[in-house]
């Protein structure tokens, strides 16, 4: 299934594996009720990768993130926020890995996606057919800055305020 | 009031562009009529029943005379020459085109307003008290915390995708008059009884519809620099849990409902105490800066009484009837609030034509200081006239058919626009408020009935907030006719409270008749001047609903 | 997307002009279908083959971007015009009841057929 980020297209470095049959794969992605097993079975130079549906909770998770180098969460439709909520909660509670969205998305919730902590997209094929990858490229730039602290890295607009502030009063 | 800064301004024009691009990205079959659906109503375009129609917000129901002229011009360049204003103190026009839509929003852009997420799963316009920063009972005005949620909840990339829409309103008074209970969130401006540090009381789980509900208590006090983690704790645990099975069940107030304020409340407790408050709040100096814009005006000193209206009162009975109905006492001497009645006898409640909207402009500037407010109940108010010109604004407001002395009467309806235009209605709304009108438009009678608020819903959906009207008309479908069911005893204020059913719908014809026979057991059971809710709640329903037997008997 | 049950017969296609918003209905013959803003112009599908034809032409419509919305609707036929049943679509072929001199009842000659007492 195509993939991107904020760069654009990107190649699929993960192999999906049935159950816990991770073999000797480099990259092994896993579905979440295989995950422990898989685990279990990994070995040093391997790399393992989970998807998990959006319902997961956080405490679920948080043991094994150590372990893991990318999460994938589903959206089973593009209405469904929930992966945004838990991709944020995923990355507050420590992980530095690769964070994936699955599903449906459109191309207008890309910056949420990246903001909210995904480095990634996974679409289905009609979906990307429909929406090809200069589209999320270009929905990047659409909205410069947003108002909410604590989300992406381009600069949010109180943080600005802010340092306009203190630049004028240093200056003053 | 808030004057955009660079940030907001470049803000709103990039939201324009975007949604002329998710236009066209529509037209190319790039985006589905599904996926678009969403993009279009957090622009607040809807799909009608003739025609789309586009929801423009008014933030916190204020407004400067020079927006209200742009959507004057709007109107007629663009639109059939009126607007119609919400129960969420928004702006709705009725006929739109798509095509025109983004230039539209361009307009609003110059005059620094938008139609940003006003409606479509996310946090809507958030409303307060429309007699905000001038009425005496205030404890601290609500707007600065209403604009600073405003701009933390616009294209928030966390909540903008959740289970349903999302209401916030905010109050400053003990007086409530910001509906703040039936709101996903309601927030009431206090004074901590201790230390006296200004701080909110947070309210969850409110809402009409299907399921009404009144909000519930989850945290008394709130320290006002904690706002905006709190408020990430909530939509977090909602965004997480709230349902997705079920349309008609996927509000916070079925959360809250389901899994009890006390649980609900420590979920968010939980998740606020892991936030970093620092990393997440508004420094001190930013609210510090939106506090600045609405700072009271820079009244005159003057004497509280004025010789000139005192005499203007005493001379015209027509005046002093509007005087007593309509004005509102100000903090400041010498001054007054006053409102502009939408709802002349049989004319749309809440409609306002091109020409009408140009005169209550100008009025705001020579009269109000520029300033304009919107009302939950479809009226405006000039919030800064002196006593002293009060008799020139009434005539002139009469010129414009804008001097009903009806505000806060039973004349005073608010009325959704229901089935005339909107996709979603069952039954029509406007005619039975018309109807109404018509049979209660002697002053004399609106007088001796006095404060009496009928609030009509043409659907379930009960966008003309029917649930917390005094007297509730709820217009539904029985055997291929319109069906009015009747409510009593609901309360939009402090009290709040849901009105229960009279008893099995009516046909429109009916309903004025049925009314007559509440407001006779009203008149004949009253004591002491004792209001109409007031008799209800003292009374009880039985006397009501055996005189609505009588009617619903005799039309069977 | 499940089907919806289809109305009783006889039938007009409705739906919603995508850039303007305008109620349209399907109008025309064997040759070819096409939309009409006059509500007096529908094509009526008094057959199954009919209705399955304005069928077809609504999804090739909505798959191609003119419209939104496009539904069947039953009708009961009066004088030769066909009146929607329902009185939700009553009104969409008139406009508002409390403003006749807006929407379809005031700018076509043919939708005043439409307006009930």
């Amino acid at each position: 299934m195509p993939l991107l980020d904020r760069h654009g297209a990107k190649a699929e470095i993960w192999t999906r594996s049935e159950g816990a049959a991770i073999d000797n794969l480099s990259h092994a992605l896993v579905d979440w009720a295989a995950l422990p097993e898989a685990l279990a079975q990994k070995t040093r130079d391997q790399r393992i990768g989970v998807v998990i549906p959006n319902t997961v909770r956080i405490p679920e998770l948080k043991l094994l993130m150590r372990q893991l180098s990318l999460i994938a969460i589903s959206f089973p439709s593009f209405g469904d926020g929930r992966g945004f909520s838990l991709a944020r909660l995923i990355r507050n509670h420590g992980f530095t890995g690769t964070l994936r969205a699955s599903g449906p998305l459109i191309v207008d919730q890309f910056a949420y996606a990246l903001a909210c902590g995904f480095d990634e997209v996974e679409l289905p094929q009609a979906s990307a057919a429909r929406q090809p990858v200069e589209q999320w490229v270009n929905a990047l730039g659409q909205i410069s800055h947003g108002y909410q602290r604590g989300y992406g890295d381009s600069g949010n607009i109180l943080d600005r305020r802010r340092s306009a502030r203190l630049k004028h009063a240093a200056a003053g | 009031m808030y004057r955009y800064d660079e940030f907001d301004e470049r803000f709103v024009r990039e939201r324009v562009a975007q949604f002329r691009d998710q236009v066209g990205r529509r037209l190319n079959g790039s985006l589905t009529e599904d996926e678009f659906k969403p993009l279009r109503l957090k622009n607040g375009v809807y799909l009608q029943l003739h025609a789309y129609m586009l929801r423009i917000a008014v933030p916190y129901g204020t407004l400067s005379s020079k927006q209200m002229r742009q959507l004057a011009l709007i109107g007629e360049r663009y639109d059939r020459g009126y607007g119609h204003f919400t129960t969420r103190t928004n702006l709705q026009f009725n006929w739109p085109k798509l095509r025109d839509i983004p230039d539209i929003l361009d307009l609003l852009a110059d005059v620094e307003m938008h139609a940003i997420q006003t409606s479509g799963n996310c946090i809507r316009n958030v409303t307060a008290d429309h007699f905000a920063g001038v009425a005496q009972d205030e404890v601290e005005d609500p707007r600065p915390t209403a604009e600073l949620i405003r701009q933390w909840s616009s294209l928030h990339p966390e909540f903008d995708y959740l289970p349903r829409k999302f209401k916030i309103a905010v109050t400053g008074a003990e007086h409530d008059r910001a509906v703040i209970k039936a709101h996903d969130i309601g927030l009431r401006i206090l004074r901590h009884p201790d230390t006296r540090e200004i701080g909110y009381e947070v309210i969850v789980g409110g809402g009409l519809g299907r399921t009404p509900m009144i909000g519930k208590v989850v945290r008394e006090f709130l320290p006002k620099a904690d706002l905006l983690a709190y408020l990430e704790a909530i939509m977090r645990v909602y965004n997480l849990e709230g349902r997705r099975d079920n349309k008609y069940k996927a509000r916070v107030k079925i959360l809250v409902h389901e899994i009890g304020t006390e649980e609900f409340s420590r979920r968010v407790e939980e998740e606020f105490a892991r936030l970093d408050g620092p990393s997440v709040n508004a420094d001190p100096a930013e609210v510090a800066r939106i506090a600045a814009y609405f700072a009271p005006p820079a009244y005159e000193t003057l004497p509280a009484i004025s010789g000139a209206f005192e005499a203007a009162r005493a001379g015209n009975p027509d005046f002093a009837r509007w005087v007593e109905t309509n004005l509102t006492p100000h903090r400041q001497p010498g001054y007054a609030a006053l409102t502009i009645s939408l709802k002349p006898i049989g004319a749309p409640p809440g409609d306002a034509t091109s020409e009408q909207m140009r005169v209550v402009a100008d009025l705001a500037d020579e009269f109000s200081l520029s300033e304009i407010r919107v009302t939950h109940a479809q009226n405006l108010v000039l919030p800064h006239v002196k006593l002293s010109d009060l008799f020139a604004v009434w005539q002139r407001l009469g010129e414009a058919e804008l001097a009903t002395a009806n505000a806060g009467l039973i004349t005073d309806i608010i009325a959704c626009p229901g089935l005339d235009y909107c996709a979603l209605a069952t039954a029509r709304s406007i005619p039975i408020a018309q109807a109404l009108a018509q049979r209660f438009a002697d002053p004399v009678r609106q007088k001796e009935i006095g404060v009496l608020n009928i609030k009509i819903s043409g659907c379930i959906n009960a966008c003309g907030h029917h649930h917390v009207g005094h007297i509730g008309i709820l217009g539904l479908e029985k055997r291929g006719i319109e069906s009015y069911q009747i409510t009593l005893g609901g309360d939009a204020t402090e009290n709040a409270a849901i009105g229960e059913i009279l008893g099995p719908g009516l046909a429109a014809e009916d309903v004025p008749d049925a009314i007559e026979r509440i407001v006779s057991v009203y008149l004949a059971q009253r004591q002491s001047g004792e209001s109409f809710i007031d008799n209800v709640r003292r009374i009880g329903l039985a006397p009501f609903k055996a005189a609505f037997q009588e009617v619903s008997h005799a039309v069977a | 997307m499940a089907a919806a049950k289809r109305p009783a017969l006889p039938v007009i296609l409705l739906a919603n002009d995508l850039l303007d918003g305008d109620v349209v209905f399907a109008a025309g013959d064997t040759n070819g279908l096409h939309w009409s803003r006059d509500p007096g112009a529908a094509l009526i599908g008094d057959d199954d083959a009919t209705a399955d034809r304005l069928d077809a032409f609504a999804a090739a419509e909505l798959g191609n971007q003119h419209v939104v919305d496009a539904y069947l609707v039953d009708v009961a036929i009066e004088d030769g015009v066909p009146v929607p049943r329902h009185y939700r679509e009553r009104m969409k072929t008139t406009g508002p009841s409390i403003r006749r001199d807006l929407g379809k009842q005031a700018e076509l000659p043919l939708a005043q057929a439409f307006l009930r007492a």
